[in-house]
C-alpha cells in the first residue's frame, strides 16, 4: 500500500468514520497526558488542570506488569476462542469454562506432587478436592507447577474433545446461533458441574508469603515482581512462539490457517476438517486451560467462575485482535489486558472493565475486523 | 437534451440533472414514444479493491420495453444491478430513474420509487408462506406504523386495508398460477415456484419497472415458459423490464433491445439482430467458450 | 425427553390448535401437580395443607407470570425479528434502578428524585426504551451473533456501572472524600453501588388492600388494610392463610391474568400485522425486505426500543417488587434464564412465550427443588435419615448410593443449572421449535386463506378508504 493510497484512505476514515476520528484524537489527547503526568508536568488553565499531572513511573510500571499479565492471560486463552469461531463458525460461550476447568484438574494435579514431593501429611480427599492448606509455590515445588501445567492442559483438552463429541459435532451443519445458544447451555453445565464437586468457595492455593519478589527500579520508586507473575509471563511467551511454531512450520498449522480461511475450499481440496477440527480444540483447549492454571498461580485464589469473568475480556480481545485470526488474538488479549490496566491512571478501578468492554464494542462497531484488520495472519 | 424535455413524462424532469445523451437512435426511440426512458445509467464504475467491475457503464431502457442485459460470467452485469438498486454504493457514475438520480439512495428508497428488483438465487422468505411473502410487498400498508397495528379504533383501518390487498394478492397468485401454493412457505417451494413467486412478490410493490437477476436460472423448461408468459404479458401492461441473463439465444428470442457487457464495460447494445452479428461479441462470447 | 412428548402425543389435537385453550390447559396441569406434591409434603411434614398449598401456588404463579412476561418480550426481539439481544439483564437493570431513583425520596440514601410511583414507572418505561434505541441505533447493523457479543457486552457495563461506588450516593457530604452522589444540573441521586437500592415497595399488593387516599397511591401505601384488605385478610385467615400470603398470591395472579394477557394481545397486535410482517421479513432476509421499500434499519430501531420498554417494565414488575435490588440480581445469567424459557416454548410464537414460561418455572427452575424436597420425604420415610456428605469425595468414597442422593438433594439447587445447560443443548440439537413444534403464526390481521372480499364480509368496517 503507497503513501498517497494510505492518507486517501485516511481521509476517507476520517469522513465516513467520524467516531473513529474522535477515538483518534481521544487517545492522542490520553497519550499526551499520561507523557506529561509521567514527567510531573501538570498543565493548567485558569487554575484548572486540563493536562499532565504527576504519576509516579513506579506505578505507572506496575499498571503495566498487571496489564501485561492478564493480557498474556486472556491473549492465551483467545487463541482458541479465535480459532473455534473461524474455523466452526461460532461464539463459543463455554470457552471461559473451559478455563475454568483447566484451572481445576491443574491445581489438583499440583496440589498431589506439591503434598508428594514437600512430604506434607495429608488426607487424599483433602488434596483432590483442592482443600489442603494452600501449600504449592513455584518455588517449594517447581516440580508440582510444571505438572499442573500440563495437567491443566490436559484437563480443558478433554473436556472440549468430549464436549465436542456430545453437543457440537451432531450439530456441524447447524447455523452460528443454535450453536451459539447451546455452547451456553454448556457453559452453565460445565460451571455447576464444577461447583457440585467442588462447591462455590473460593480457595487460596498458593503458598503466599515465601515466594521469592525481585525489584525493578524505575528512578522514583520500585515495580515489585514475585516469582509467580515471572511464570507466568515466561510460560505464556514460550506457549506463544510454540503456536507461532506449529501454524508456520508444520503440515496442520497449514490445515488450519486454510480452514480459518475458507472452509469450503478446504474441504474440496482434501484437507481433513474433522481432523483439523479435533486439533483446534486440542489446541484451543490446551491454551485455554493452561492460561486458567497460570492465572490462579498469579492471583492465589481459586474459585468456580474465574473463566467466565474472564471470557467478555477474552471476547474483546479477540474482537481487538479480528476474528479467526491467532496473533491478532494474542495481541488483541495482550492489548485489552494492558488497556484495562493502564486506564487505572484515568479512571477509578471500578471501571477498568468496564473501559475493556466499550472498547470491545467500539472495535465491533467501527473496525469489525479488528485493529490488525486485513493482514493476513492465520 | 430536447427529448427529455419534450415528452410528456409525468414526472417533472429538470433538465439540468440529466447529462448529454449521445445516442440520437435513443433520441428518436425516446420521442416517438410518449412514455420517455425511465432508467438511464451514465457512466457507471464500481471497485472492489484494486479490480474495477463495472468501469464507465451507460445505457437507457425505454419505457415499455423489455431489455435484456447479457455477457460473459464476470462481465459485471450482476455488480451493476447491485449498483441501479442500491445494495452497492456506486463509486462514480450516475443512475437516474423517471428523471431523478437516485445514486446512492440505499434500496428501500428506490424500491419505494417504483424500481424493484429480484434476485439471482430466488431469495425467499423461506419461513413465510406464500401468501406472506405476497402481503409484504405493497406499498404504504396503514399497518406497518406500530401505533396503527395496535391501537384498537387505528387497527380497523389496518383490517381494512389488508382486506383489499389480499384480493389483489389472490389474484396476482391466480395470474402466476401459483395460487394452489398460497398457504405453503416458501421454503418448500421448488426453485421455479420461486422464481414466480418472486416475480409476483415484485409485482405487488406496484412497480413501474422490473429488474429480474438470471430469472430463468434453475426453471425447468415448462415452467419457464411460464414465466415468460407472465412477463410478455406485463409487458403488454405497461411494465418496464431489465433482465440479466446467461443464457444467450432467451435474451434474442424475446427481447427487443439487448445490452452486452464485457470485463466491466459496455459492449454493445442493439436490436438481438445487431448483436448477433456483432463482431466484438462474437468474439467476447467464443473467447468465453459459451 | 420422550415420556414428555408421549405425554404430549396423548394432548387432544383440538387443544393443541386453540391457543388459548392450550396455555389454559399447560397451567392447569401444572397447578394439579404442584396441588398434589404440595399436599404430600404437608402431610408428610405435619403441616396444615390449605396455607401450604396456597404459598406455593402463589410462588409458582409468580414466577410463571414473570417468566412469561419476559419470554414475550424477548420473542418481539428474537423470535419475530431475529435480533439475537442477550443483554436483557441490563435493560432489566435500567428499568429497576430508574424507577427506584426516580420515586426514591430526595433525603433518601441513596437521595432521589421523589417522584410519584406511577410516574417513575411510566419514568422508568420511557428510559429503558431511550436507552435501547440508543443502543440500537449504532449496534443493529452487525450480525447476529456480534449483536449478541456486543448486547451481552452492554448488558454488563450497566451492571459493573450500577455496582461501582463512585455513583453510589451514599456518602452525602459534599466535603467528604468519598463524596459520591450524582448531580446533574442540581438533580441529586444515587445509585446505590454494590449495597444495592431500595426499590418504592416490597409488597405491591398494598395498592389494593391498603390504599385509602390518592397520596396513598401515589407515593405507596402505608398502614393498615382498607376495607377490601380487611375483608380479604380476615376471610383468609380463617382458613389459616396469613396475609403475607394473601398479598403475594393477589399480585402473582394480578401479573398472570392482567399483565401476562396484556402483554400477550400486544404481541399478537404487532406480530398479526403488516408491521410484524415486515419484522418477520427482516428476520428471514433483511436485503429482501429492504429491495421491497421497507426501511428496515427503522423498523429495527422501533422494534428494539419497544422489546427493550417491555423488558424494563417486565424488570419493574418482578425484580422491583421486593422491596430491595443490587447489580448482582442482574447477571447475564438471568439473561439465559429468559432464554431458555423462550427457546422451551418455541422462539417466534407467542402462545409459545407464555407456556415456555410456564414449563421454566414450574418444571426447570423450580421444579428441581420440588422433586428433591418429595424424593427426601420418601426416602426417610423408607430408610429412616438420609445421610448428608459434607464433599464430593466423602459422598463418592462412602461407596454407599443414598449418601450419593442425599449429597444430591443438598445441591439440587446446583444441579439444576447442569440441567437447565442440558435442556438447552437438548432443544438446539433436537427440537429448535421448541416442545410444541413449529407453530404457524401468520403475520397478518385478517385471515390470509379466507377470500371473502371486504365489501361483503363487513361493511361496517370498511371506512370507504382504498389502499394507496
Amino acid at each position: 500500500m503507497d503513501v498517497a493510497e494510505t492518507y486517501s484512505d485516511g481521509r476517507r476514515l476520517l469522513v465516513e468514520r467520524p467516531a473513529v476520528g474522535l477515538l483518534g484524537v481521544a487517545l492522542l489527547y490520553l497519550f499526551v497526558d499520561l507523557m506529561l503526568r509521567l514527567a510531573n508536568v501538570p498543565v493548567e488553565l485558569m487554575g484548572v488542570e486540563v493536562i499532565g499531572g504527576t504519576l509516579a513511573v513506579s506505578t505507572f510500571g506496575r499498571f503495566l506488569l498487571d496489564g501485561l499479565i492478564v493480557g498474556l492471560v486472556v491473549g492465551l486463552a483467545g487463541v482458541g476462542l479465535s480459532m473455534t469461531y473461524s474455523i466452526l463458525n461460532f461464539a463459543n460461550f463455554a470457552h471461559g469454562d473451559y478455563v475454568t476447568t483447566g484451572a481445576f484438574s491443574g491445581w489438583i494435579a499440583a496440589y498431589l506432587v506439591g503434598a508428594f514431593t514437600l512430604g506434607v501429611e495429608e488426607p487424599i480427599g483433602r488434596l483432590l478436592m483442592i482443600q489442603a492448606p494452600s501449600l504449592v509455590s513455584a518455588f517449594s515445588s517447581p516440580l508440582a507447577i510444571v505438572v499442573g501445567i500440563i495437567l491443566a492442559g490436559l484437563g480443558a483438552v478433554l473436556t472440549a474433545l468430549f464436549l465436542d463429541r456430545i453437543v457440537y459435532r451432531p450439530m456441524r451443519d447447524k447455523g452460528g446461533i443454535p450453536l451459539l445458544i447451546a455452547s451456553i447451555g454448556v457453559a452453565l453445565a460445565l460451571r455447576y458441574a464444577i461447583v457440585f464437586i467442588f462447591g462455590t468457595g473460593s480457595r487460596g492455593v498458593t503458598a503466599t508469603g515465601s515466594i521469592p519478589e525481585v525489584a525493578i527500579p524505575t528512578g522514583d520508586g520500585t515495580i515489585p515482581m514475585n516469582l509467580h507473575e515471572g511464570t507466568l509471563i515466561v510460560a505464556a511467551v514460550v506457549l506463544m512462539f510454540g503456536i507461532h511454531f506449529l501454524l508456520q512450520r508444520t503440515k496442520l498449522g497449514k490445515a488450519m490457517r486454510a480452514m480459518a480461511d475458507n472452509k469450503d475450499l478446504a474441504q474440496v481440496t482434501g484437507i481433513p476438517t474433522e481432523r483439523v477440527i479435533r486439533a483446534t480444540w486440542i489446541i484451543g483447549g490446551a491454551l485455554a486451560g493452561i492460561a486458567g492454571f497460570l492465572i490462579v498461580l498469579e492471583r492465589g485464589t481459586l474459585s468456580f467462575n474465574i473463566g467466565w469473568r474472564l471470557l467478555l475480556l477474552i471476547f474483546a480481545g479477540v474482537i481487538l485482535g479480528g476474528i479467526g485470526s491467532v496473533y491478532g488474538a494474542m495481541a488483541g488479549g495482550i492489548v485489552i489486558g494492558i488497556a484495562s490496566r493502564v486506564s487505572l491512571v484515568w479512571i477509578p478501578s471500578d471501571f477498568a472493565r468496564v473501559a475493556a468492554f466499550s472498547v470491545m464494542i467500539l472495535v465491533l462497531l467501527y473496525r469489525p475486523e479488528g485493529l490488525f484488520g486485513g493482514v493476513k495472519t492465520a | 437534451m430536447s427529448d427529455a424535455t419534450d415528452t410528456p413524462a409525468p414526472q417533472g424532469k429538470d433538465p439540468d440533472e440529466l447529462p448529454e445523451v449521445e445516442d440520437s437512435d435513443i433520441e428518436k426511440a425516446a420521442q416517438e414514444t410518449p412514455r420517455g426512458l425511465p432508467l438511464r445509467v451514465q457512466g457507471l464504475e464500481k471497485r472492489f479493491g484494486g479490480i474495477t467491475a463495472v468501469d464507465g457503464v451507460s445505457f437507457e431502457v425505454e419505457e415499455g420495453s423489455l431489455t435484456g442485459l447479457i455477457g460473459p460470467n464476470g462481465a459485471g452485469k450482476s455488480t451493476t444491478f447491485n449498483c441501479i438498486t442500491g445494495v452497492h454504493d456506486a463509486d462514480g457514475g450516475a443512475v437516474l430513474f423517471q428523471g431523478e438520480d437516485i445514486t446512492g439512495l440505499k434500496p428501500y428508497e428506490i424500491a419505494n420509487r417504483g424500481l424493484v428488483r429480484t434476485f439471482q438465487i430466488a431469495r425467499e422468505l423461506e419461513e413465510m408462506t406464500v401468501l406472506e411473502n405476497m402481503m409484504l410487498s405493497p406499498r404504504g400498508q396503514r399497518g406497518e406504523k406500530l401505533v396503527n397495528a395496535v391501537t384498537p379504533g387505528l387497527r380497523d383501518d389496518v383490517v381494512a386495508q389488508e382486506t383489499d390487498l389480499r384480493e389483489e394478492v389472490w389474484e396476482t397468485l391466480e395470474f402466476f398460477e401459483i395460487d394452489h401454493l398460497a398457504e405453503e412457505y416458501a421454503g418448500n417451494l421448488s426453485g421455479g415456484q420461486r422464481k414466480l413467486l418472486e416475480l409476483a412478490r415484485a409485482l405487488m410493490v406496484d412497480p413501474d419497472m422490473l429488474l429480474l437477476d438470471e430469472p430463468f436460472a434453475g426453471v425447468n423448461p415448462s415452467l419457464e415458459e411460464k414465466l415468460l408468459d407472465r412477463i410478455h404479458d406485463l409487458r403488454e401492461q405497461g411494465y418496464t423490464f431489465l433482465l440479466v441473463e446467461h443464457d444467450m439465444d432467451l435474451i434474442m428470442e424475446n427481447c427487443e433491445r439487448v445490452i452486452v457487457m464485457h470485463q466491466g464495460k459496455l459492449l454493445a447494445e442493439g436490436s438481438p439482430e445487431d448483436i448477433k452479428n456483432n463482431e466484438q461479441v462474437i468474439e467476447a462470447y467464443l473467447g468465453e467458450d459459451v | 425427553m420422550s415420556v414428555a412428548q408421549r405425554a404430549w402425543g396423548a394432548v387432544p389435537d383440538s387443544v393443541k390448535e386453540s391457543d388459548r385453550q392450550l396455555i389454559a390447559g399447560v397451567l392447569l396441569f401444572t397447578y394439579l401437580l404442584y396441588i398434589l406434591a404440595q399436599t404430600f409434603l404437608a402431610i408428610a411434614n405435619n403441616a396444615a395443607i390449605l396455607p401450604a398449598v396456597a404459598n406455593s401456588l402463589q410462588n409458582i404463579t409468580f414466577l410463571i407470570a414473570v417468566y412469561a412476561i419476559m419470554a414475550l418480550a424477548l420473542n418481539l426481539h428474537w423470535g419475530y425479528t431475529g435480533l439475537f439481544n442477550i443483554g436483557i439483564a441490563g435493560f432489566m437493570a435500567v428499568g429497576v434502578y430508574s424507577m427506584s431513583i426516580l420515586a426514591a425520596p430526595a433525603t433518601g440514601s441513596p437521595p432521589g428524585l421523589g417522584l410519584p410511583i406511577p410516574v417513575a414507572v411510566v419514568g422508568a418505561v420511557a428510559i429503558t426504551a431511550l436507552v435501547g434505541g440508543i443502543a440500537a441505533l449504532p449496534a443493529l447493523q452487525l450480525d447476529a451473533d456480534y449483536l449478541a457479543i456486543v448486547t451481552v457486552g452492554f448488558s454488563e457495563i450497566i451492571r459493573l456501572v450500577l455496582n461501582a461506588s463512585y455513583f453510589a450516593g451514599t456518602v452525602q457530604d459534599p466535603e467528604a472524600s468519598g463524596y459520591n452522589v450524582v448531580d446533574i444540573f442540581g438533580i441529586q441521586f444515587g445509585t446505590g453501588g454494590g449495597q444495592g437500592i431500595n426499590t418504592p415497595t416490597s409488597s405491591p399488593a398494598d395498592f389494593l388492600y391498603s390504599t385509602t387516599s390518592l397520596g396513598d397511591l401515589l407515593y405507596g401505601p402505608s398502614g393498615d388494610p382498607n376495607a377490601l384488605g380487611s375483608a380479604v385478610y380476615a376471610a383468609a385467615e380463617s382458613v389459616g392463610v396469613n396475609s403475607s400470603v394473601v398479598n403475594g398470591a393477589t399480585y402473582s395472579f394480578f401479573l398472570l391474568l392482567v399483565v401476562v394477557t396484556l402483554y400477550y394481545v400486544l404481541l399478537v397486535r404487532i406480530g398479526n400485522s403488516p408491521f410484524g410482517r415486515v419484522l418477520k421479513a427482516i428476520r428471514e432476509d433483511e436485503l429482501v425486505a429492504q429491495s421491497l421499500g421497507k426501511d428496515t434499519r427503522w423498523f429495527k430501531v422501533k422494534v428494539f426500543m419497544v422489546g427493550c420498554a417491555l423488558m424494563g417494565l417486565g424488570g419493574i414488575l418482578w425484580q422491583g417488587s421486593f422491596g430491595f435490588v443490587n447489580p448482582n440480581t442482574f447477571r447475564p445469567i438471568v439473561t439465559f434464564y429468559i432464554f431458555t424459557a423462550l427457546i422451551v416454548g418455541g422462539a417466534g410464537s407467542n402462545t409459545g412465550s407464555v407456556i415456555g414460561g410456564a414449563v421454566f418455572a414450574a418444571f426447570l427452575f423450580e421444579g428441581p427443588r420440588q422433586l428433591a424436597r418429595i424424593v427426601e420425604v420418601l426416602v426417610t420415610s423408607v430408610f429412616g435419615s438420609l445421610p448428608s456428605p459434607t464433599t464430593f469425595y466423602a459422598a463418592v468414597v462412602s461407596l454407599n448410593p443414598l449418601a450419593w442422593l442425599g449429597y444430591t438433594i443438598d445441591n439440587v439447587s446446583t444441579l439444576k443449572f447442569v440441567f437447565l445447560g442440558a435442556v438447552l443443548v437438548y432443544l438446539m440439537q433436537n427440537r429448535s421449535d421448541g416442545l410444541l413444534g413449529h407453530r404457524k403464526e401468520i403475520a397478518a390481521s385478517i385471515d390470509l386463506s379466507d377470500r371473502t372480499p371486504r365489501k361483503r364480509e363487513s361493511a361496517a368496517a370498511d371506512g370507504g378508504e382504498s389502499d394507496e
